[in-house]
């Protein structure tokens, strides 16, 4: 299923990667004790050092550190055990030191891979080039006044991590399946929140098209994409262009382009182009970061099972397909959920109950795992209710919304309601008896030939007996009597 | 001119203690004399109400018998450390009405130990000068006279003239300092003083502005060398908020001035003998190296072979760290601001305007140096390079304790004397810029008076750490010197 | 390395530094000389040594992850030129 563009001159492919900041999640600042929470007034979580005041230095953050390295492990990527922060040097409002303190030819994190769940249950494997540390920059409004931007240092100083995939991605879809799996190892770990509404994961996406077996041709980057979907539209949008460009005779030149979400249009950034030459040099404030093997091997016998690992763990002891086991694992509280869900019982039941009725209730009531419309030891018992020959599915699937209404266990609302399922073949027997007495001539019918008319019995028989017969041995008395 | 002016820290130390004098009278005596010296431009910002206030509780302190060991001892203060409440502009434009909301670990300590500030002390502008002549707010004059021609005003040195100016004319009893490439020895050497920079990292960098990380060092600026020692010891010591801040034990510097440098090995570096070195300044160490044998030592000569490419390497390292330190004075938050139409405009403006030549001309080398396809050529040939210069001197400590060279080129000169070529300037470092890059203790120690009757220092490099070895030793030669010259009018 | 006049405003460009027209003929000679003048480290062989960024020869401190600065938006904003409701102002950024 390559994806290609249709042009005038023939198929052109896509070449996407991407670099994703991701804040890390700490209490405090990379290189200050300043508070990171999200939403405060302006320029209050700012200290003297985010400030950039004169005479102020930075001083690492342990905990940033421990962070990027357990982010690199869950990369299955290589740490370095030496890195160095350098400064990149660039004057902007919300920059107030004139450098940002990043980590340049010595990254904290070298080569890793991610592997995307492809909607069709497949899966493909994207490289990393490297992870590196480095501070955020503040925050510039520029919609507050007629002729003047507003600065909240807020950010400034924040931990980020960088991480850089390699050109390997060939469609839209993919690049959505990398940032959706990226998020949720992220999410795994602790690392970073994923939260690209706030901005505590924000995407810069490089693309370029070329011919089949073409080596690569001049890229374009697209800055600060805030959402899969945009992602998906900017990509489509700027290949069309590039396959467009080309087409008419020009050339694609190399330069940091805008997504605009309302036009759903790049354009170019020429503003910010001019004269880049950000002199990285190692910041001469810091020292090298030397860390030991002990302390990565400590870290990654700390690390949780990561989705991928979980999903096979799914297919292997639960049976699952390759594709539900897939849109389990996606969120860890939804895995743990399925898991408590699926204990003692039929996992593809339970797989389908999570990722059907739950999940559509779920979405309904604006609800979160965490929150859950219906909690795990209830829709387990339901599926035991199920399983028991208590209730039918047909009849479980009211149940279910029933619970989500009162929050009351399965077998509380089955005997409330008297849902119980007749399974006494008695009780059965006589019902079908009185069905068949009172529709003589369909009997005949039936007897000679019109086999059809089966289906008319055992609906006559669920109406009589409020649908709570156990349809199963219902087909099987009626069968006999009938015979 | 008060007699309470003329006591070192340690005599006067001594007089608090005996209740001979109090600290407010010790500071209005310094105070008076501040305000009697004022042509020679060594304060930029006085504060006198501070000092009288910080006077009287260092006297109930000494009344308790709670006296730190700075207690009531009049000093001042490089403006290039921030000092809370009190104006710091490190003589620039740029920072002309930067109130800090902060005090700078280094005088934090000091006022911690007792020390009473008079004022903030001049300096070449971000600390890049020799001379004193790149502050924004009037260059400073040196209290030395030439014999010859006494209407000279003679520069004081740099980075930290106006220390300088203040300590040698005896308007406070000490001032810190910071060397970067020689700013606390040069003009030590220049006004007959003590200027210790010691090791990097031994003082933490925290709150002072920075003009290049790596090398940047606070240091004291005294009369004495017991002086130094003592001031030191209230200057030194870990800071966690610094990370180059070396976490070392503090000894006690004063204790270490024994006296005996038997059998101590004193390397001579043969590199420091350039072609064109004036014969005053040979003699001047050739009678060093004669005392240091006279008392029991040995000179052993070394080579320290990279020695010429120090000021290439220095110019190049200084300038890159500077061009990205002085990127936050963009008229955003703090400092000088001149409005422009667009963001650009308005930095570009602003900073035209806030910093001087010598400022704006290292911003532009140091950017071109670390510019894309200039970088390996530029700034990682010089980082080798200061390797190299470093390595000179591990080797040659594995044979000898202490270097002893010259700590200038020459006596103070007149202002506006040098000419146009700013790296005629720049040459007056030539001795104490491979110190700097190799981050050891220096210190200068004046020895001897040129034929023209102004001061001449030496200096003693230790090994990283060894600041004692340094001390004790200099503490020897100004014993042997008998270094009694004082400025005209003292 | 002679520097050109086109040299120099870039460079003064990167810096945010304006230069007048008529300063970039002299500037470009001085920079120039100092270029001149650092150039002699070409002559050093530096084959096979490690640059030195450091002479702290210590590890790189570490803080602890805790909140224990910030939440003085006065002490921020004391020296700013110009501030409205808590921001720091700039001339509008259009992008």
């Amino acid at each position: 299923m390559s994806y290609v563009i249709e042009g005038e001159t023939g198929d052109w492919e896509l070449v996407i990667g991407l670099e994703v900041h991701a804040q890390v999640i700490s209490k405090s600042k990379l290189f200050s004790g300043a508070a990171t929470d999200f939403g405060a007034e302006p320029n209050t979580q700012v200290s003297l050092v985010d400030a950039a005041m004169p005479g102020m230095l930075p001083v690492i953050n342990e905990y940033c550190i421990e962070q990027g390295v357990r982010t690199g492990l869950g990369l299955k990527a290589k740490i370095n055990l030496t890195s160095v922060f350098a400064r990149k040097n660039y004057f902007y409002a919300d920059l107030p030191q004139g450098y940002q303190i990043s980590q340049y030819e010595y990254p904290i994190v070298g080569e890793g891979e991610v592997i995307l769940d492809m909607p069709d249950g497949s899966t493909r494997t994207v490289g990393i080039e490297r992870l590196h540390l480095e501070q955020d920059a503040g925050k510039s409004l520029h919609d507050q006044h007629p002729s003047k931007s507003f600065i909240d240092l807020n950010r400034s100083g924040v931990a980020l991590m960088e991480i850089v995939s390699k050109p390997d991605m060939r469609s839209p879809e993919e690049a959505a399946a990398y940032i959706t799996k990226l998020r949720s190892i992220l999410r795994y770990l602790g690392s970073c929140d994923g939260n690209m509404a706030e901005g505590s994961m924000r995407c810069d996406v490089n693309v370029s098209v070329r011919k089949a077996g073409e080596p690569y041709r001049t890229r374009a980057e697209i800055k600060n994409v805030n959402s899969i979907r945009f992602v998906h539209q900017a990509i489509e949008y700027e290949a069309r262009r590039q396959v467009d460009l080309y087409e008419e005779g020009g050339q694609v030149v190399q330069e940091t382009r805008l997504f605009d979400a309302n036009k759903g249009e790049t354009r170019s950034m020429r503003s910010k182009e001019h004269a880049h030459d950000y002199r990285y040099f190692p910041d001469p404030d810091l020292l090298p970061l030397n860390l030991t093997q002990d302390y990565v091997d400590a870290i990654k016998a700390t690390l949780p099972e990561l989705p991928d690992e979980k999903k096979e763990r799914f297919i292997r002891d639960y049976h699952l397909s390759a594709y539900d086991a897939g849109l389990l694992v996606a969120d860890q509280a939804t895995a743990d959920f399925f898991e408590s869900v699926a204990k003692g019982r039929d996992p593809k039941m339970a797989c389908n109950w999570v990722m059907g009725d739950f999940s559509a209730a779920m979405n309904r009531l604006g609800r979160t795992i965490d929150n859950p419309p219906v909690s795990a030891a209830n829709l387990g018992g339901l599926i035991d209710l199920i399983a028991d020959d208590t209730i039918s599915g047909r009849l479980a699937k009211e149940v279910f919304e029933l619970m989500v209404e009162t929050g009351k266990a399965p077998a509380v609302i089955v005997d409330e309601k008297g849902l119980r399922q007749v399974t006494d073949t008695g009780a059965i027997e006589a019902s079908i008896d009185a069905v068949l007495a009172a529709n003589g001539d369909k009997v005949e019918q039936y007897r000679s030939g019109k086999d059809k008319l089966f289906g008319f019995f055992v609906g006559q028989v669920m109406k009589a007996t409020g649908g709570k017969a156990n349809p199963a041995l219902v087909n099987e008395i009626l069968k006999k009597k009938l015979g | 001119m008060s007699e309470l002016t003329k006591l070192t820290m340690a005599e006067a130390r001594e007089g608090l203690k005996a209740k001979r004098f109090t600290a407010v009278e010790l500071t209005k005596a310094h105070l008076a004399a501040v305000g009697a010296a004022r042509g020679l431009n060594a304060f930029v910002t006085e504060t006198p109400d501070l000092a009288l206030e910080r006077a009287k509780l260092s006297d109930a302190k000494l009344a308790k018998g709670e006296a730190g060991p700075l207690e009531g001892l009049p000093i001042g203060m490089k403006d290039l450390f921030c000092t809370e409440g009190v104006r710091s502009t490190a003589c620039s434009r740029i920072l002309e009405n930067f109130v800090p909301t902060y005090e700078s670990t280094v005088s934090g300590k000091l006022k911690d130990a007792g020390a009473v500030v008079l004022g903030k002390t001049a300096l070449d502008e971000f600390a890049m000068g020799s001379s004193n002549e790149t502050s924004a707010f009037g260059p400073v004059t040196n209290p030395w006279k030439r014999k010859s021609d006494p209407s000279v005003k003679l520069v004081p040195g740099g980075s930290s003239g106006g220390s300088a100016a203040a300590v040698s004319a005896r308007l406070v009893m000490g001032a810190t300092g910071t060397d970067t490439g020689g700013s606390i020895r040069q003009p030590a050497s220049f006004c007959g003083l003590v200027g210790l920079k010691p090791t990097y990292g031994r003082c933490s960098r925290w709150g002072i502005v920075a003009f290049a990380s790596s090398l940047d060092q606070a240091g004291p600026m005294t009369r004495t060398v017991r002086d130094a020692a003592i001031m030191l010891g209230s200057m030194v010591g870990y800071d966690p908020k610094d990370s180059t801040s070396a976490n070392v034990a503090v000894p006690n510097f004063e204790a270490a001035l024994t006296g005996d440098i038997r059998g101590m090995k004193v390397g001579i570096p043969k590199e420091y003998r350039p072609d064109g070195l004036s014969a005053e300044i040979s003699k001047l160490w050739a009678d060093g190296i004669g005392m240091l044998k006279d008392a029991g030592a040995t000179p052993v000569e070394i080579s320290l072979p990279h020695t010429k490419y120090a000021l290439p390497t220095y110019y190049i390292v200084a300038p890159a760290e500077c061009s990205s330190n002085l990127a936050r004075y963009d008229g955003v938050r703090y400092g000088k601001r001149v409005e422009g139409k667009t963001l650009d405009e308005m930095y570009a403006k602003s900073r035209a305007a806030g910093f001087g030549k010598e400022v704006r001309r290292r911003i532009l080398i140091g950017t071109y140096v670390l510019s894309a396809g200039y970088y390996d050529a530029y700034y990682i040939k010089a980082q080798k390079v200061r390797r190299l210069i470093a390595d000179d001197f591990a080797k040659a400590f594995e044979t000898v304790d202490v270097i002893l060279t010259p700590t200038a080129p020459s006596a103070a000169f007149g202002q506006g004397e040098t000419d146009d070529n700013p790296i005629t300037m720049w040459l007056n470092d030539i001795f104490t810029i491979p110190t700097s890059l190799a981050g050891l203790p220096g210190l200068s120690v004046p020895t001897g008076l040129s034929a023209d009757g102004l001061p001449l220092g030496l200096q003693l490099i230790g090994r990283p750490f060894d600041e004692e070895t340094v001390l004790k030793v200099a503490e020897v030669m100004e014993r042997a010197a008998g270094f009694t010259a004082v400025p005209a009018g003292i | 390395m002679s520097l050109d006049k086109a040299t120099v405003k870039n460079i003064a460009n990167l810096a945010r530094l304006e230069v007048r027209e008529d300063e970039l003929d002299h500037l470009a000679g001085e920079l120039s000389n100092i270029l001149q003048f650092v150039e002699q480290l070409a002559e050093v062989n530096t084959d096979g040594v490690a640059p030195m960024t450091s002479v702290a020869h210590m590890e790189l401190p570490r803080r602890r992850d805790e909140v224990t600065d910030g939440n003085y938006p006065e002490r921020v904003l004391a020296n700013a030129p110009e501030r409205i409701d808590g921001f720091f102002v700039v001339p509008k950024v259009v992008e």
